[in-house]
């Protein structure tokens, strides 16, 4: 019976299916091939020390992308600084204490409108809400990058929080712990994991966020320390990308931009699969 | 609930006022405006930093109606404006000083074979009368209309000098300097304007009735297509003395051969 | 003591659930700003005219906001980017998820990831050299900054949700079932297709949502490609989305222009709401089975 011919027709069908699979798969392989090679031959030529280490000079007519780089990593340590405590904490309370139900599905509805939201409408809310008290500023681009970011945290530190053996509350409770305490000493070390790799997938986020910071962060090229920088308004390295190719023309500088870009997009998707694969590795001990 | 938002907020506001105050007392000068003035602006700031170590100048290109916006608010000491102030500007406590004025270059395609348009043709051009290039005595082909944005300097300029206001039949409108020149090099059909300090070798300056746009003819006003660039200031509340130090410095003759390095002609 | 300890508990716990209440608070604060500027120039305008206008000259003398050919672009966009990008997605998915070799999978699939990591203002930058005079040698038209144009830049820029997505609900889809089917004789390819794809089809349903999603809310990119004339859309002209209208005028913007934005913004939102809604009923669907 296994033997039996299979009729023409479902040959047909498998034939044209897996011809669509094939094509498509090779579409998108081909795509991102395209890309990422023309991203890198477009930019590797123009990345130079000078490039990474000095702000750029008017007089001498020279480009600079070291404040950018800062500024990027302030925008970073800030908003993860927020935003980490507040997506943990909704996290924690979602798993651990929230009891009516009612409740829990209004926020995680809330989560997952927040996380449709496109980034330029959170780009004019936070001019709203921010720039108005703030003044552009990298704070109020951070702050709005904290609402953008929130349902990420939260998301990856309930599903850590979910693995955490129902067993071992049970076990401290029965030790005679307090709520507070089990959540101390056994809730919260048990989603180190899920905190990580939010805060990897935040950084990607805003490593490649543009219109959400234009109109909150602004985008001088000035070279501040981290609390003058914090308070003054400042070009993440996609907002200088969009700048220098867009105002100034200067594609070379962007596309040198883009790919380094591309660079740590790569390594925070390398860092991503590493932490998840060691914490696999861990809990499976 | 409502409570919490409001605590949070107020969290914040703690937070933006202590930083504001910071920044002030260490001797900042705070710009925000235009894009086309970008280059004029940053020279000028570079140069003025290097005269007074401790100050630190700041310039946000966010546009000349946000720059204006800005200085109305008192977000930043000085406004960037690449057009006039408008009537009701004005009337809300605003002063414009001019800084220099800029050439708006009309461009096209390298490989096309017009070199010379008047402003009366331009207009033609722009508003649709004339549609392909031979009847310019370029090749036969539709031409395609680059612009600018509603509310950009460059395309108030641009309108406003060839009386082409509202009327203009864009192919496309584009948000900044460096996309029409990207658009314009892609295009061997195309026209735009831009303004003249950011002209790259990617395209071609046609002379406007013959005349070229150079900084000569840009400053005796024999290149007519042409605005100024102007410093916003509130009218009845005084700049900070190191904001009024860079308004004399920039004002002054001393800062006109910067301006000009940036490829904009000083008004003084 | 012990009432300490509880009050000590009680504390904690009201802290937990404010912080639960931040993700709330922040869906309401948007909201409420967005309603609160955005209601003022509808008003001013009227809500008809307003939506069904077909002229945008918001710097004219005479000023007229119609928005409706930023409406109809952007429902075109991306009905096309879903024409386009939707079956790419899908098949693709469907590989990697069930036929493909695991290092395939693994290549593949960090590829994905590079793609969906890849700034938008990149995807912009690359249609602008590459894809626009692409169009206009190709089709022929005067010029190829156009809707086409923006449709191929969206369809790419939503495949990696697309694919994300439906991976993971074709993944969830019981073994038991494949195997069922394989043992009743059916080849591999028929499992997935006729049983693998029909028990996931809530979570590939959610993808597409996503991917609509995505579309519409894209600005950076498309902004860069579709020439930005405020047309009523037509594949070949240049066009203006709602994210594009929003964004390429508000850095200039003053008075009832700057309120008529805002407008749009509300608009848009409304669109995203919507799409979220019919979103979250798909996500249910899968996890209910």
């Amino acid at each position: 019976m296994l033997d039996r011919p299979i009729s023409p027709s479902r040959r047909a069908y498998i034939g044209v299916m897996g011809l669509l699979c094939a094509l498509s798969v090779l579409l998108v392989c081909a795509l991102a091939l395209f890309l990422i090679g023309y991203v890198l031959a477009a930019g590797l030529p123009n990345l130079s020390w000078e490039l990474l280490t000095t702000k750029p000079s008017y007089l001498s007519d020279t480009i600079g992308i070291l404040p950018d780089i800062l500024n990027t990593i302030y925008i970073i340590l800030a908003a993860l600084l927020i935003v980490l405590p507040l997506g943990a904490g909704a996290a924690v309370y979602l798993t651990e204490y929230a009891a009516n139900k009612r409740l829990v599905s209004v926020i995680e509805y809330a989560a997952e409108t927040l996380s449709g939201i496109p980034s330029i409408i959170y780009g004019l809310v936070g001019m709203l809400v921010f720039t108005g008290v703030l003044g552009t500023s990298l704070l109020a681009g951070a702050l709005t990058l904290v609402i953008m970011n929130l349902p990420t945290i939260m998301r990856t530190t309930q599903e850590s929080l979910r693995t955490v053996p129902q067993s071992y509350r049970e076990g401290a409770f029965g030790l005679g712990a307090g709520k507070w305490r089990v959540i101390r000493t056994v809730v919260l070390p048990g989603c180190a994991d899920g905190i990580i790799t939010g805060c990897i997938l935040s950084v990607g986020r805003i490593l490649g966020e543009s219109a959400a910071l234009l109109f909150t962060a602004g985008f001088a090229h000035a070279l501040n320390g981290f609390f003058t920088g914090l308070a003054s308004p400042g070009a993440t390295l996609t907002v200088a990308l969009y700048v220098y190719a867009k105002e100034q023309g200067e594609f070379g500088v962007a596309f040198a931009i883009a790919a380094i870009l591309m660079l740590l997009t790569l390594a925070v998707n390398l860092t991503a699969a590493l932490v998840g694969w060691y914490f696999r590795k861990r809990r499976a001990l | 609930m409502k409570k919490f938002a409001s605590l949070m907020l107020v969290a914040v506001l703690a937070l933006s006022v202590m930083a504001g105050c910071s920044q002030k007392t260490s001797g900042t000068v705070t710009t925000d405006g235009s894009t086309s003035m970008e280059k004029v602006i940053g020279a000028l700031g570079e140069a003025f930093e290097a005269q007074n170590d401790r100050v630190t100048f700041t310039y946000n290109p966010t546009g000349s109606g946000s720059g204006i916006q800005a200085v109305l608010e008192g977000r930043c000491d000085i406004g960037l404006s690449s057009r006039d102030l408008k009537v009701e500007e004005s009337a809300q406590g605003l002063t414009g000083t001019v800084l220099a004025y800029d050439g708006i270059a009309v461009i096209i395609n390298p490989d096309s074979p017009i070199s010379d348009l008047d402003v009366d043709t331009i207009a033609k051009i722009y508003t649709g009368e004339i549609t392909n290039w031979k009847d310019v005595g370029g090749q036969d082909a539709e031409i395609v209309l680059i612009g600018r944005e509603a509310g950009s300097g460059t395309r108030d300029g641009f309108e406003s000098i060839t009386g082409t206001v509202d009327n203009c039949q864009y192919r496309q409108e584009l948000t900044s300097t460096g996309d029409v020149i990207t658009a314009v090099s892609q295009n061997p059909d195309a026209i735009g304007y831009a303004s003249l300090a950011s002209v790259k070798d990617t395209v071609r300056a046609v002379t406007v009735g013959g005349v070229a746009p150079t900084e000569d003819a840009v400053k005796d006003g024999s290149y007519v297509i042409q605005r100024p660039f102007v410093l916003v200031t509130k009218t009845d509340t005084p700049l900070s003395e190191q904001a009024q130090k860079f308004f004399d410095f920039a004002t002054s003759p001393d800062a006109a051969e910067l301006i000009s390095g940036a490829g904009a002609v000083a008004a003084n | 003591m012990r009432s300490r300890k509880q009050l000590l508990e009680t504390a904690v716990h009201g802290i937990f659930l404010m912080l639960g209440l931040v993700t709330v608070g922040c869906v309401l604060l948007i909201t409420v700003y967005l309603v609160v500027s955005g209601i003022p120039a509808i008003r001013q305008i009227g809500l008809v005219p307003f939506l069904l206008g077909d002229t945008w000259e918001s710097t004219a003398a005479q000023p007229s906001y119609g928005i409706l050919p930023f409406i109809l672009t952007s429902i075109y966009g991306t009905a096309g980017a879903i024409l386009f990008g939707v079956p790419v997605g899908f098949f693709a998915a469907v590989y990697l998820a069930k036929l493909a070799p695991t290092q395939v999978k693994s290549i593949v699939e960090a590829a994905v990831s590079l793609l969906a990591g890849i700034p938008s203002v990149v995807y912009g930058l690359v249609g602008m050299l590459v894809l626009v005079p692409g169009t206009r040698a190709l089709f022929h038209v005067p010029d190829g900054a156009s809707l086409l144009a923006a449709i191929i830049v969206l369809s790419v820029m939503i495949l990696p949700s697309i694919i994300k997505v439906s991976i993971t609900a074709l993944e969830a889809v019981p073994k038991e079932y494949e195997d069922a089917s394989l043992a009743l004789g059916a080849t591999p390819i028929e499992t997935y297709f006729r049983v693998s794809v029909p028990a996931a089809r809530s979570g590939i349903a959610a993808a597409v949502v996503l991917g609509v999603g995505r579309a519409i809310g894209e600005a950076m990119a498309v902004m860069m490609v579709s020439g930005n004339a405020a047309n009523m859309p037509s594949l070949f002209e240049s066009v203006r989305f709602l994210t594009t209208a929003v964004s390429s005028e508000m850095s200039y913007s003053s008075g009832l222009q700057r309120q008529a934005l805002f407008s749009i913004a509300l608009v848009l939102f409304l669109f995203i709401m919507l799409i979220n809604a019919v979103l979250n009923f798909f996500l249910k669907g899968q996890k209910e089975g």
